[in-house]
């Protein structure tokens, strides 16, 4: 038994069979085969291992993402099939003797220049297909099992996880993450609270660990490896206690969320896409306060079309019903990249080209956008909140922009909601300096804390170096939430809060006190925070 | 051999999915069904090479079909064309 220490993401225990994933480019090494009959045998087997892969993740992404995204993995089935790519793997078995691995790594990187010298841009991003379904053959030849192969419900330590590779992890499979890098602030963190999984960082892994049983104590920030009978036993109990805890706190599902001095709070949860839904529902929250739009980028390898776009917003509307639901337009930059944008190398990504500087300069994708929204708004009760903005007349470009969507939309006949409620994010400085003229000019304000922290307090919250000091109490951040709900109410229009410190139940009374008027939290917080509301003056 | 000439109307060409669906179509029927953009050609039962034609939006290709049921499979590939690309 083994005890490694690590800084807790989220508060819960779990216990399973350690899965390690390293996702190191595969160093492929050259052997040579004596029988290569049975080198084909072996490849032919790793195929078909392949295949059922990327079928169960057809499934899953057709259940959770729709057909048109789905389709990825359905192309790579039909990639592996192809006669060229196969007949190029077995000749080079047969006839150089080579191991699998090798063959495969070859034909596949002859077939990705192919692709990669065409003139299309279309085309030409066909060869990262290539590498994928190559890379894929050899994780299985390799024995080295990707995230999305797990066979049972695992405890997923890795060195670190992109938001782009979280998005394919089955969440059926996931007990805990572990991770050596990422801070309390990434992506990858967020995700573990928003589905209520323990999670360190900081951790010095081992890759020995690898099918060995741990159990994550997201209450100590420990992950123990091989642990005794009697471990075992002590953390089974925390886990029931935590369930008792758990069933508690849905006593209070459907009471109203109001403070004993009567101030009645819109609690709302934030989703990053429709298939978190299902906690929404369960935790009883009263409306998405921020769905981020970003899933439909990350999780596609080419711009996604207005029609898929209106199909996920549209799914989430009807859900809700009459419940609010405001949709982020797009936040893409900083830590969150895709291939396809080419947004390219910047020094300094948090204050670079993201969010709706590069919708205001890349009118053509914000507009696709805004239609696929606007389209969805005749659907249910949904607001657009733009992020990152610094001045009013950012907001002035993209209300120009947002009057020139619904033109269109009008002269098509297509319906929508004519009086559609807009807001931004309040997550830079400037934003809170100007709060009181930018109140003049949109619907609602939804405080962004974890940016305002990091740019108020010049922290990059990516650093872990950091979290020490990242104090998202300091109280420049606190005047500044203060501040921004005054200058919504002068206006007439209301504020509420997004980020995570919105789910700090110690702060409950102060935001009760400072008079905000909406909490948007993961899913999993909405009963505790209700509690808090509840329990506040 | 039998041929027939078709202009691609779908927005992003012969793209990886109808690809695929061609593949599949071509598979089924007995004859060789084979794809001439311009000067290059391509089985069309090798996903690989009929996507390296990169044949675009607007562009006329040429579809032969050999076989002792050529007549009966060119309508049938040739009406798989119509209905996907």
């Amino acid at each position: 038994m083994e005890k490694f220490f690590g800084k807790s993401i989220y508060q819960a225990v779990a216990i399973g069979k350690i899965a390690f994933s390293s996702k190191e480019k595969q160093q492929v090494r050259r052997t040579k085969v004596e029988d290569t009959a049975a080198e084909i045998e072996r490849f032919e087997n790793a195929k078909a291992e392949a295949l059922s892969q990327l079928g169960a993740l057809y499934e899953k992404a057709l259940k959770e993402v729709g057909e048109d995204n789905a389709a990825i993995f359905e192309v790579h089935q039909m990639m592996l099939e192809d006669d060229d790519f196969n007949d190029g793997i077995k000749s080079k078995i047969e006839t150089q003797q080579v191991n699998s691995e090798y063959a495969v790594a070859l034909t596949g990187d002859t077939m990705a220049e192919m692709f990669e010298n065409m003139e299309d841009e279309y085309f030409k991003a066909r060869a990262a297909d290539i590498k994928d379904i190559s890379e894929r053959l050899i994780n299985v030849l390799t024995g080295n099992g990707g995230l999305d192969s797990l066979s049972e419900p695992s405890i997923i330590v890795a060195e670190d996880l992109a938001p782009s590779e979280t998005i394919q992890l089955d969440k059926s499979k996931l007990l805990a993450f572990v991770t050596e890098l990422g801070s309390s602030n990434s992506h990858t963190a967020i995700l573990a609270r928003t589905m209520n999984l323990p999670a360190l960082i900081g951790v010095k892994i081992d890759r020995e660990w690898n099918d060995k049983t741990g159990i994550v104590d997201g209450y100590k920030g420990l992950v123990i490896i091989d642990p005794d009978e009697e471990t075992l036993e002590e953390y089974r109990a925390i886990q029931k206690s935590d369930a008792e805890k758990k069933e508690l706190l849905k006593t209070l599902r459907g009471k109203e969320t109001v403070s004993k001095s009567g101030k009645k709070i819109n609690l709302y949860a934030n989703i990053g896409k429709p298939a978190d839904l299902a906690s929404v529902i369960e935790n009883d929250a009263e409306g998405i306060g921020l769905f981020r739009s970003e899933f439909l980028y990350l999780g596609s390898s080419d711009f996604p079309t207005e029609e898929e776009q209106f199909a996920a917003y549209k799914k989430v509307a009807e859900i809700m019903g009459r419940r609010r639901v405001i949709i982020r337009t797009l936040d893409l930059g900083a830590d969150k990249q895709v291939d396809y944008f080419n947004l390219g190398h910047e020094d300094n990504p948090a204050m670079g080209y993201r969010a709706i500087r590069i919708c205001l300069d890349r009118t053509d994708i914000f507009k696709t956008q805004l239609r696929a929204i606007l389209r969805a708004s005749a659907f249910g009760n949904i607001s657009i909140m733009y992020p990152m903005i610094i001045s009013v007349d950012e907001v002035k470009k993209i209300k120009e922009i947002v009057e020139g969507v619904k033109a269109e939309l009008r002269a098509e006949n297509v319906k929508f909601n004519e009086d559609i409620e807009q807001g931004i994010m309040i997550e830079t400085p400037a934003s809170v300096i100007m709060s009181d003229e930018l109140a003049e000019n949109v619907d609602f304000f939804s405080i962004g804390t974890n940016d305002l922290t990091q740019y108020t307090l010049a922290i990059d919250r990516q650093n872990s170096k950091l979290d020490g000091i990242n104090d998202s109490h300091h109280p420049a951040v606190l005047r500044s939430i203060k501040k921004v709900i005054e200058n919504a109410h002068k206006a007439g229009i209301w504020a509420g809060i997004c980020g995570e410190l919105g789910a700090d139940t110690t702060l409950t009374q102060t935001f009760l006190d400072y008079g905000i008027d909406e909490l948007s939290v993961s899913p999993s917080f909405v009963l505790p925070v209700r509690k808090a509301v509840i329990n506040a003056d | 051999m039998t041929s027939f000439n078709y202009v691609i109307t779908d927005e992003v060409g012969i793209h990886a999915r109808p690809a695929g669906l061609l593949v599949k179509a071509a598979k089924a029927v007995s004859s060789k069904v084979v794809v001439k953009s311009g000067a290059r050609s391509a089985d069309a039962t090798k996903l690989m090479a009929i996507m390296g034609l990169g044949v675009k939006k607007g562009t006329e290709v040429t579809v032969e079909i050999t076989g002792e049921n050529e007549a009966a499979d060119a309508a049938v590939i040739e009406t798989f064309f119509k209905e996907n690309l």
